[in-house]
């Protein structure tokens, strides 16, 4: 452990994340929303704060090693979760408590997209874009963002890397050096969203709600500027551009990169990964789609052929937009949709869930396991694509697994007893650790209604599913502490 | 710089290290997973597993853009053919190998470009042969490195009460030796550097680097301590390449016995040797080392492959009374632990070797680069082109030069002549000037100042 050279990082980051506020104070003297104040306050708090967190220690270089990475990471995303929260407080045309305006702030941050603000139409332009601008920031990772800028995080840059990205196999990087890996994926981040930004307006959108809409559907985040989410638009062609950047921005970064490097979209058939990713997706968009049309819930064949694509797309990458009540869809659907949250997105971009290659490899770990009963001398490898995996992969797979479902149940419980009913719980904490955002029962359209002790558990919840279990659970482990 | 490892062993991890800390993209490739692992947690590269020589694995460890590719695996053979490869299929432009067997090195046509194409071929035993036996050559002496082909010498030596010098200031190195000139190039005084100037007092103890004329270097170190009377009985332990190449170059003019446990193996080494008597027995063998005379030898050298038999056999032929040993040791942590305390002095290979890969990488014409203290320091031979509008050295005297924070220019190598360096020396186009760096990261700015100008053809 090395109190200084973790102080100073800190600093630095915060001085970063300062920068994020000016944004929205040009938008604010854009649109004139009398909102500027707060933006500007917070701003020069965050930045000041830093320097002083930053100048006792500024001398401090020193490597960072594997521990000091994980206190970072969750330092960090705990500090910007309760810093992005200042706007939220300062603001006047918004009366939200601490508790509210933590929630939302760490709602954005970890691209959950979960609210507890109702009338968005009617806020100040300043604010609705601070929100999206959150996610958007949360979604690659503000950190991966301060490696590829910052070349002094240099080596240690690997260890906040490794703590920040999801996915299993965290060791492969694109380039040699952390920080042009760093670079490659904003460049990815930045283009995909540059190229929905536009493909919204081109569909209809007006230019601020085309950008706003681009900064969540890239970043799987779901905040939408409007109470009615996607739905508010009513576009069959808008929601066909959402589900295309869904859809692209659920694929692992690193196919994107390979694709782009190659120029050719080869990488994309030859995966494994994607193949399911697709497979899961579309079987849950048929079986919607099919059991609404027969249950006759929307009026025509086209608009359910719409609902249900959008929807099943929108739930199962972990985004979160809505276009319909989808709460209160007939049967089992609300209840499976949630259920394929769990499943998410793919490792290494920027969905939540337990992303689709744990997914695959529990799936054929099982059908090793019976494999072996019938065979008893057999050895089956468990293989994704032609390569086999490592022992040390599966098991760590099974460790996750199986501290997710652990952490999982406690929260629930915990949220059971601060008096939400159970359906509500269920679907609150399986929506915040999955990074969906909308859940069922009282937490349908939005999570005002609920206590504050069960807001500040889902807080937790969304962190632990942004950072992936691990990096949240050693820091409260005894043995991290244990010199 | 984009450049590819071939072999995660000691040298290319090593290697690696290096390169890494010096902004450069590193892809190390290697059949052993775990090594490779601990190179990636430590170091900011690339790793690909995978059997080096194959196409396919050159080509996702981006040997279509690798501007240099290092193949020191343990084959000799698979590091020929990845050099072949990756001239045929890729076009690299730099080609680094390391081959072992003299059945290969002895035929020199072998490596052209219409055949074997390596454009450098380093043999890590060859250098830390000549290594040793430069400092059995000096004896004192903690570093010898070679510039201009051996014309100049750089010299690490430990001061010591009793040398005339120390105590006095370095101007009057001088007035000491009229007609013998020398330069101090820096001063490590308890593991700090101090940049010489002219009052600068040499203190005992002080690491002293200095640069001078082959045929002078006797007599400045005589300044520094009393010196150690020539060599004449030398003991090596370990008969493995770097033992019996070092006994070959040397059991000529000196007495050599050579240690070996393995007895086939000392059969076979006593075959290949003219003079040299050939031991088999432990090194670590008290009853042995006193028969064998062991209080009367001048040097004991352990160059086994085992650091911690090099370092405990050493330390047993010191007690017993040998007047020097020497160890040679691969991990570098223990080099910093052993020298000149328990050891006199501590060889590392890794640094013997790689400067002569560095020498490849430095921008700007860059001979000879030789790695100092576990790599923090560097001393490096680089030669002025241009002239003195294209160039920041040429046609200026030394004085004018603007070397950055703990750099000397040492000396100058023209045609045959050496010229030590002074303030008013004159920098010619082609000359060979050596320069000295305290601390490494000066290196790209001294590397600038050896481009010439877009403008000079």
């Amino acid at each position: 452990m090395q109190p200084g050279a973790i102080q100073r990082i800190l600093g630095l980051l915060m001085m970063i994340f300062s920068i994020s506020l000016l944004p929205p104070v040009f938008v604010s003297w854009l649109y004139n929303d009398g909102a500027m104040h707060p933006f500007l306050w917070a701003f020069f708090g965050i930045l000041i704060s830093g320097f002083f967190v930053w100048l006792p220690v500024y001398k401090v270089r020193r490597e960072l090693r594997l521990r000091d990475g994980f206190i970072i990471v969750v330092m960090f995303w705990t500090v910007l979760g309760l810093s992005g929260s200042i706007p939220f407080l300062l603001n006047n045309s918004i009366h939200m408590s601490v508790t509210d305006a933590v929630f939302e702030s760490v709602s954005a941050l970890t691209t959950t997209g979960a609210t507890v603000i109702v009338g968005l139409d009617n806020l100040p332009k300043s604010i609705l874009f601070y929100r999206q601008q959150l996610q958007w920031m949360g979604g690659m990772g503000i950190i991966v963002l301060a490696v590829a800028v910052l070349p002094m995080l240099g080596v240690g840059g690997m260890q906040l890397y490794r703590a920040e990205t999801p996915g299993p196999m965290k060791d492969s990087k694109l380039t040699p050096r952390i920080t042009e890996t760093a670079k490659a994926l904003w460049y990815i981040y930045l283009g995909l969203t540059v190229a929905c930004a536009l493909a919204y307006w081109a569909a209809g959108m007006t230019g601020f709600d085309a950008i706003a809409h681009s900064f969540s559907t890239i970043a799987i985040g779901g905040f939408s500027t409007h109470d009615a989410s996607m739905g508010y638009f009513n576009s069959a062609l808008i929601e066909a551009v959402a589900v295309v950047f869904m859809l692209l921005a659920g694929i692992n970064f690193a196919l994107h990169f390979t694709a782009w490097r190659s120029n050719s979209p080869k990488p994309y058939f030859n995966d494994p990964e994607v193949k399911t990713y697709l497979l899961i997706l579309s079987s849950v968009a048929v079986i919607s789609f099919v059991y609404l049309y027969f249950m006759h819930t929307f009026d025509s064949f086209g608009s359910t052929l719409h609902h249900a694509i959008f929807q099943a797309v929108s739930i199962g990458t972990t985004t979160g937009f809505t276009t319909a009540d989808y709460y209160a869809w007939p049967g089992f659907l609300p209840v499976m949709l949630l259920f394929v949250s769990f499943i998410g997105a793919c490792a290494g971009s920027t969905g939540g869930g337990i992303k689709v290659i744990r997914f695959l490899l529990l799936v054929k770990q099982g059908k090793r396991e019976i494999g072996r009963l019938i065979h008893p001398n057999a050895q089956i490898p468990v293989k994704i694509g032609n390569k086999v995996m490592g022992e040390q992969i599966i098991e760590s797979v099974w460790g996750f697994f199986s501290l997710y479902v652990a952490s999982f149940s406690i929260m629930l419980l915990i949220l059971i007893a601060t008096g939400l009913n159970q359906v509500t719980a269920f679907s609150a904490l399986a929506a915040c650790m999955n990074n969906l955002g909308p859940g069922l029962g009282d937490v349908g359209a939005h999570y005002g209604n609920i206590n504050d002790t069960a807001k500040w558990v889902l807080c937790f919840a969304m962190l632990l599913g942004r950072l992936e279990i691990f990096t949240l659970l050693v820091i409260i482990s005894p043995a991290f502490w244990r010199r | 710089m984009k450049i590819i490892i071939l072999g995660a062993g000691q040298v290319g991890s090593s290697v690696a290290a290096n390169l890494a800390s010096e902004s450069n993209d590193i892809t190390v490739v290697d059949t052993d997973t775990a090594s490779l692992q601990a190179l990636q947690d430590r170091f900011d590269l690339r790793t690909i597993a995978g059997i080096a020589s194959y196409p396919d694995v050159l080509k996702s460890a981006g040997a279509d853009d690798a501007d240099m590719i290092i193949a020191v695996t343990n084959s000799d053979e698979t590091n020929m053919a990845a050099c072949q490869i990756a001239y045929s299929m890729f076009h690299t432009p730099t080609k680094i190998a390391r081959i072992r067997a003299t059945e290969y090195l002895e035929l020199p046509e072998l490596f052209s470009q219409d055949a074997i194409p390596i454009d450098v071929l380093i043999s890590p035993e060859q250098l830390v042969t000549e290594y040793v036996q430069r400092l059995i050559e000096h004896p004192g002496a903690l570093q010898v490195l070679d510039f201009a082909e051996g014309k100049v010498q750089l010299v690490a030596v430990k001061a010591y009460y009793g040398g005339p010098l120390v105590g006095h200031e370095l101007r009057e190195l001088g007035e000491h030796m009229p007609g013998i000139q020398a330069r101090v190039a820096a001063i490590f005084r308890r593991g700090q550097p101090i940049l010489p100037e002219g009052d600068t007092i040499i203190e005992a103890d002080d690491e002293v680097f200095f640069v001078a004329a082959r045929k002078n270097i006797r007599a400045v170190m005589s300044e520094m301590r009393k010196l150690d009377k020539p060599m004449k009985r030398i003991m090596l332990a370990g008969g493995g390449n770097i033992g019996v190449r070092l006994a070959k170059a040397l059991e000529h003019k000196y007495q050599v016995k050579l240690l070996d446990h393995n007895l086939g193996r000392t059969r076979s080494i006593s075959a290949q040797l003219d003079k040299t008597i050939v031991l088999h027995g432990d090194a670590a063998d008290e009853e042995m080392l006193l028969e064998e005379n062991i209080e009367n030898t001048d040097i004991f050298c352990a160059v086994t492959n085992d650091d911690e038999a090099n370092i405990l056999s050493s330390m047993l032929a010191k007690r017993l009374g040998a007047k020097k040993v020497m160890a040679l040791i691969n991990r570098a942590s223990y080099v910093d632990l052993v020298q000149s305390s328990i050891i006199d002095i501590a060889i590392s290979p890794q640094q013997a070797t790689i400067g002569s890969l560095l020498a490849h990488i430095r921008r700007g014409d860059v001979v000879v680069v030789h790695s100092l203290r576990r790599g923090a320091a560097e001393a490096i031979e680089a030669i002025a082109h241009g002239d003195k509008k294209t160039s920041r050295v040429v046609g200026r005297t030394i004085e004018e030069i603007k070397l950055p924070p703990g750099t000397t220019i040492g000396a100058i190598v023209r045609d045959n002549d050496v010229v030590i360096a002074h303030h008013d020396t004159l920098i010619e186009p082609e000359d060979h000037v050596i320069l000295f760096l305290v601390d490494k990261k000066f290196i790209p700015e001294v590397e600038k100042l050896f481009q010439v100008g877009i403008t000079f053809i």
